[in-house]
């Protein structure tokens, strides 16, 4: 899988790059208007994150000339801007996504994963990790071809932990992603643990060769048994 | 009282004194001459009784004043030298008053054929108190028609030199700083008030580009700081999972995160509100309430079992509002988050939902807020750490904009009302 990361903030597009590297993606940047042009327009990508503010011109530009272009690369807009005419805009000109920084890792990965999914397999991809199947689509779960039956938010916690495996998925980015995120400002995220308990009984129930380890202090690791 | 009446009282204050002088002057001066004239008639008419007597001596018998003006008698030479003319006042009977009234007496003395004779001539009088009664009323109403005469003159033309400076005052009135719009100022020839337009003119531009430069501040370092909270939050990831870390260096990374997020929450509702007050939210459409609510308790729903608070909802009329509906949202949202987040274990969160007003009733400390500062930004209660204290502030910045009223009040649980 290929990924351009059109960043400007050096930092910013530094941290980027090792975080989808550790996802086993090819990486490649740019951190302006000319230099993003140049590269979309000489070769293809799976997946773009594509900054609006950048240095001799905006990120919108750039979706304007993928259209133009017939490009089918999945586009996500990363911006600091959080503007909702940037985001109708750029939904509108063909972005598949629009993630308002600051983000979690755990957050972007979940979002790169879809748009890659949606892209590549028409969402016709079952998730599959040990012996634990996912149906994103239909919001089914089977362990060693046996249905497992989790209620929305159980199911969500699964998939948000298997599309981002081996990491670790901090309290407040699961909060925010499953139960939205109004969720912010709540006093604690316990509530959270109460539902993290039962999915983990009914994986072990199901002999699920799966298993999510609490990290202390951050939030938890989905490790494969 | 109005800048015209005022200059009105004094100018009626100072009349009252002028005229009151101005009358007694008026009327010590008048009297004088009206003397004057009785004394040259009497004194003309003794010289023509004294006339008339050579001629005919029967006058020197009228005695008595009777229907005559005069009465002679006659006296002796001792008596009669070194008299001189005398003027008195003095009452008389009249028949016509059937009254004493007052009566101007000259007593004088002449010969006569060898003879001294005493006259006794009157003249009737001006009746004083009639005098005085007359020149009160004249004056009076000398009085009121100059005042009356002043509020017209007050009303047409100092009214007209005003206007300019009402014309500022109505302009100050209706300021509003958020608005930022001025009304047109008011051509006027008058160098005072071109003074004061140009003074409020240029306060009033300093004013809005002041509070525009603070919006635009909070709303760029809002901006501003998303990147490098973005950049050290997806470090401290990065740095979480980059190797074996013991528990302890993971619970201060941990540590550091949360207060990152807590950061973020805090900087993106600065931005909200913000945006709020800048009326960037504009596309506006028909929310139905009931609807919202529902589906926000919905979204809470696992931290309100987890909090065993029991929730009653009274909504038995459809609410529809026109509003933008992520606002109608994040009104919503905002009321019943701070409802949940003060709740307490096992508490009660009443939710009574009506054409007039959106009422949200819980349980919580069980101590009165503070009214005046609740929905003031960063008013919170030490005990909720995690609470931005933008919540109710947001409340009331979105009421605020589609002109609802927000009030807060206790009786046995925190009560927030939203009149539409």
């Amino acid at each position: 899988m290929k990924i351009l990361v059109i960043e400007d903030e050096p930092e910013m597009q530094e941290t980027l790059v090792r975080s989808l590297q550790q996802e086993q993606y090819l990486v490649e940047t740019a951190c302006d208007y000319e230099s993003a042009l140049e590269k979309v327009g000489l070769y293809a990508y799976d997946c773009i994150l594509l900054d609006i503010n950048l240095p001799g011109g905006s990120g919108l530009e750039i979706l304007e000339e993928l259209k133009k272009q017939q490009k089918t690369e999945g586009v996500i807009i990363v911006s600091a801007r959080n503007s909702v005419d940037d985001k109708i805009q750029g939904l509108e000109l063909g972005a598949d996504d629009y993630l308002p920084k600051p983000f979690h890792m755990a957050e972007l990965h979940a979002r790169v994963k879809s748009v890659l999914r949606r892209r590549k397999f028409e969402g016709q991809h079952l998730h599959q990790l040990q012996n634990v199947q996912i149906d994103p689509d239909k919001h089914q779960v089977w362990v060693a071809g046996q249905e497992l039956v989790l209620n929305r938010k159980e199911f969500d916690i699964l998939l948000y932990l298997v599309t981002n495996k081996d990491r670790l998925v901090s309290k407040t980015a699961l909060a925010e992603h499953v139960w939205g995120d109004y969720i912010d400002q709540a006093d604690n995220y316990e509530f959270i643990y109460s539902q993290i308990k039962n999915l983990r009984k009914k994986l072990k129930d199901h002999a699920a060769e799966l298993e999510i380890q609490a990290i202390y202090g951050i939030g938890y690791k989905l490790v494969t048994a | 009282m109005k800048l015209l009446n005022y200059a009105t009282s004094y100018f009626a204050a100072l009349l009252l004194v002028v005229i009151s002088g101005w009358a007694a002057l008026f009327y010590i001066n008048m009297l004088d001459e009206i003397y004057d004239s009785i004394d040259d008639g009497l004194e003309n008419q003794k010289l023509l009784v004294i006339q008339k007597a050579a001629q005919d001596s029967t006058v020197l018998a009228q005695a008595e004043f009777e229907e005559g003006y005069y009465k002679i008698h006659e006296v002796s030479l001792a008596w009669a030298r070194g008299k001189k003319d005398l003027y008195q006042d003095t009452l008389m009977y009249m028949q016509n008053e059937k009254d004493f009234e007052p009566v101007r007496l000259l007593t004088t003395v002449f010969r006569h054929n060898g003879r001294y004779y005493e006259m006794r001539l009157i003249t009737s009088m001006v009746e004083e108190d009639d005098l005085i009664e007359d020149l009160l009323y004249s004056l009076l109403w000398l009085y009121l028609g100059l005042i009356a005469s002043i509020l017209v003159l007050n009303n047409l033309l100092l009214k007209r030199i005003w206007k300019p400076f009402y014309h500022i005052l109505r302009r100050l009135q209706h300021f509003k700083l958020e608005e930022a719009k001025t009304v047109p100022v008011q051509k006027t020839n008058i160098a005072e008030f071109q003074l004061l337009n140009q003074t409020v003119e240029k306060l009033l531009q300093q004013n809005v580009a002041a509070y525009q430069n603070q919006k635009a501040l909070i709303e760029n370092a809002s901006h501003e700081l998303q990147t490098p909270l973005a950049i050290s939050l997806n470090k401290l990831e990065l740095l979480a999972e980059s190797q074996p870390l013991q528990e302890e260096q993971l619970m201060q990374i941990g540590a550091v995160m949360e207060n990152l997020e807590r950061l973020t929450r805090l900087n993106k509702s600065l931005l909200l509100l913000s945006k709020i007050e800048n009326r960037q939210f504009t596309q506006a459409e028909a929310v139905s309430l009931p609807n919202l609510v529902q589906k926000t308790l919905a979204d809470f729903e696992d931290q309100l079992k987890y909090k065993a608070v029991s929730v009653e909802v009274e909504a038995t009329e459809e609410v529809s509002l026109q509003m933008n509906p992520d606002l109608a949202a994040m009104l919503v949202m905002n009321l019943l988050k701070n409802a949940l987040v003060h709740n307490v274990k096992g508490g009660f969160l009443r939710i009574r939902l009506s054409r007039e007003a959106l009422v949200v009733e819980n349980a919580g400390k069980e101590e009165p807020l503070e009214e005046t500062k609740v929905f003031a930004r960063f008013y919170k209660d030490a005990s909720s750490q995690a609470s931005t204290g933008l919540g109710l502030s947001i409340v009331k910045a979105i009421c605020d904009l589609y002109g609802f009223q927000v009030t807060y009040r206790y009786q046995q649980g925190h009560t927030f009302i939203v009149a539409f």
